[in-house]
């Protein structure tokens, strides 16, 4: 007998055409959003009723508690992050940090620009970049803060030095590796319209490579947040005018736990808003409006 | 200058040309003494099986890749650097700049070689997007576009540029039967009215037959010259007639010849 599933065959059914198929009755076709739908759509929306149901449950937890010493109620931080913002030290604070910050971050990027530029022009600065990297980018920038102080002393440049340290190596890694990932087709469709140089690196790899330093810049600067912050907490700029790391260990120091949370949360917004706003806006207008990135 | 006969020089020379790719582990021959010449006004098709080095020849040609063995020139120059007189469209479906919208990808050449500028560069980039019947799609990413449409974009910023030879590394392989003939017909279309150069390559027989006016074959790999033939007389409506398949025929038996021989071969011993 033959094998049943060798003699399976489909069944023969009547043809059809159709006519009238433009006027077939479709389903939905196109209908606008209902303005629930088109609110939720956005992602801050979303985001920020995380944060609302976060702040609530802190807050019941701080009350039941009740003990604002180890743990004060969400209310009780918003309160001194009120008062110290406005007429407190916190602004200034912050604002030192900031400075440092942005000064240390600029000189970092700068640095990488140099070392990444050498290493896609150069075998020998292709070398040099990869064994620096794998050298010093395990190595945590803080560790290098008592080498920083005995060679910078007590100030602004030993921050400075550290914050170089974590940003450079990390921003410089991405976009190396991001020009060396750019395909073989468009290095050619550049060189294909005569350019060379600086103006190949400018039009062709530096946008070709984009997703990749922007990625860069990310890790840096959150790298560099963490350094500064770390480092302001061993020892204040100088106490007089330190930074928020400070704030937050004098204010421990003085019990003052609410103002402790208040220095934290500032740390956490303006993370918020430089990865949430800063960042998503360049994001929007450049990798994901490529199709670079979703 | 004219020769003999009265003809004007061939454009592009190639001459005893051997290509081949160095790898750490491997070095590849991709052609081997590959010669031919291309005149003005020519649809010059390389055809062979895939594998055979039609890329890399076209690649050479462009001055990506120099020659180990034989030499190269355009107009009397030796191609020793890729450039804008030699616009390629490439095989891949991302050669065009993602980070640029199509109009901006198909004036962005022209802009760098310098060769038309600011609203006349805007102006003749819509014309041949146009030519390619994208204007609905001018101001769009390319992530946003299908495969074929991608590549008409790449033609039409080749063209743009009115280069001395156009090189074309199977534009419409990736295309579907319908688009394909379509854009073949654009192709001479735009061919009758601009007459421009065009380096054609292709692994498909019929599409060398309708697309070319000159056919090299080229052997498997590693690439050699294996005929040249004329098929300036055959267009879209030739097709299916005798003369049409006989050439047709003739060239599938070059290209299969080998490998018959070959299974012969392996019969016997
Ligand atoms: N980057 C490379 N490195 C090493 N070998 C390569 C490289 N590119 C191509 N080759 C080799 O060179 C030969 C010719 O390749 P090529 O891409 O020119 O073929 P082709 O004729 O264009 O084929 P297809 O029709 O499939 O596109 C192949 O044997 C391939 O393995
Ligand atoms: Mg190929």
């Amino acid at each position: 007998m033959v094998d049943a599933t060798s003699r399976i065959v489909p069944p023969v059914r009547p043809e059809f055409e159709l006519r009238d198929v433009a006027d077939a009755q479709f389903g939905e076709v196109e209908r606008p959003l209902s303005a629930f739908e088109r609110v939720w759509n956005q992602t801050w929306v979303r985001r920020a009723t995380i944060v609302v149901v976060l702040a609530a449950v802190w807050e019941i937890y701080g009350r039941t508690l009740n003990n604002p010493l180890i743990f004060p109620a969400f209310s009780d931080v918003a309160q001194a992050f009120w008062h110290d913002f406005a007429k407190g030290p916190l602004l200034s604070r912050m604002l030192t940090t900031l400075q440092v910050l942005l000064l240390g971050y600029a000189a970092g990027l700068s640095l990488a620009a140099v070392f990444t530029t050498l290493a896609v022009s150069t075998r020998f600065g292709n070398d040099l970049l990869s064994t620096l990297t794998a050298m010093f980018n395990p190595l945590p920038a803080i560790a290098l803060l008592p080498l920083a102080l005995l060679w910078f002393g007590l100030g602004i440049p030993s921050l400075v030095f550290v914050i170089i340290h974590s940003v450079l190596w990390a921003v410089a890694l991405n976009t190396h590796t991001g020009f060396k990932s750019v395909s073989d087709t468009l290095r050619m469709a550049g060189q294909n319209y005569g350019l060379r140089g600086v103006s190949y690196v400018r039009k062709i790899l530096i946008p070709a490579a984009f997703p990749s330093i922007l990625a860069g810049l990310k890790i840096g600067w959150a790298f560099a947040w963490r350094t500064l912050i770390a480092a302001e907490l061993v020892f204040g700029v100088s106490s007089r005018s330190g930074g928020l790391g400070w704030y937050i260990f004098e204010n421990r120091n003085l019990l003052e736990t609410a103002n402790v949370f208040a220095g934290l949360l500032t740390v956490i917004v303006i993370g918020l808003v430089v990865e949430g706003v800063i960042f998503r806006a360049i994001e929007a207008r450049t990798v994901r409006r490529w199709g670079m990135q979703r | 200058m004219p020769d003999a006969a009265g003809n004007a020089p061939p454009i592009l020379k190639v001459d005893g040309v051997t290509l081949q790719y160095k790898t750490t582990e491997h070095l590849v021959t991709a052609t081997y003494r590959v010669s031919f010449e291309v005149h003005r006004g020519d649809r010059f098709v390389l055809l062979g099986p895939s594998g055979c080095g039609k890329s890399t020849l076209l690649k050479g040609v462009a001055g990506f890749m120099s020659p180990v063995e034989g030499a190269m020139s355009l107009n009397g120059r030796t191609i020793d650097r890729p450039g804008p007189d030699r616009m390629m469209v490439f095989q891949e479906f991302d050669q065009l700049l993602p980070w640029k919208t199509v109009l901006q990808n198909v004036m962005f050449p022209m802009e760098c070689a310098g060769k038309w500028r600011g609203a006349e560069a805007a102006a003749r980039a819509r014309h041949f997007i146009e030519k390619v019947n994208l204007t609905k799609f001018a101001d769009v990413y390319p992530h946003m576009l299908s495969g074929g449409m991608k590549q008409r974009v790449a033609i039409a910023r080749a063209m743009a540029m009115e280069p001395e030879i156009l090189l074309m590394d199977e534009p419409y392989a990736a295309l579907d039967a319908l688009t394909r003939r379509k854009m073949q017909e654009e192709l001479l279309e735009l061919w009758d009215d601009v007459r421009f150069t065009v380096l054609f390559v292709t692994h498909s027989i019929e599409e060398a037959i309708v697309v070319g006016s000159r056919i090299l074959v080229l052997s498997p790999h590693p690439g050699r010259v294996k005929a040249e033939l004329n098929c300036h007389q055959f267009d879209h409506t030739a097709q299916g007639g005798t003369e049409f398949q006989t050439l047709q025929r003739r060239i599938h038996d070059m290209l299969f010849a080998e490998r018959i021989e070959a299974e012969e071969a392996d019969a016997h011993g």
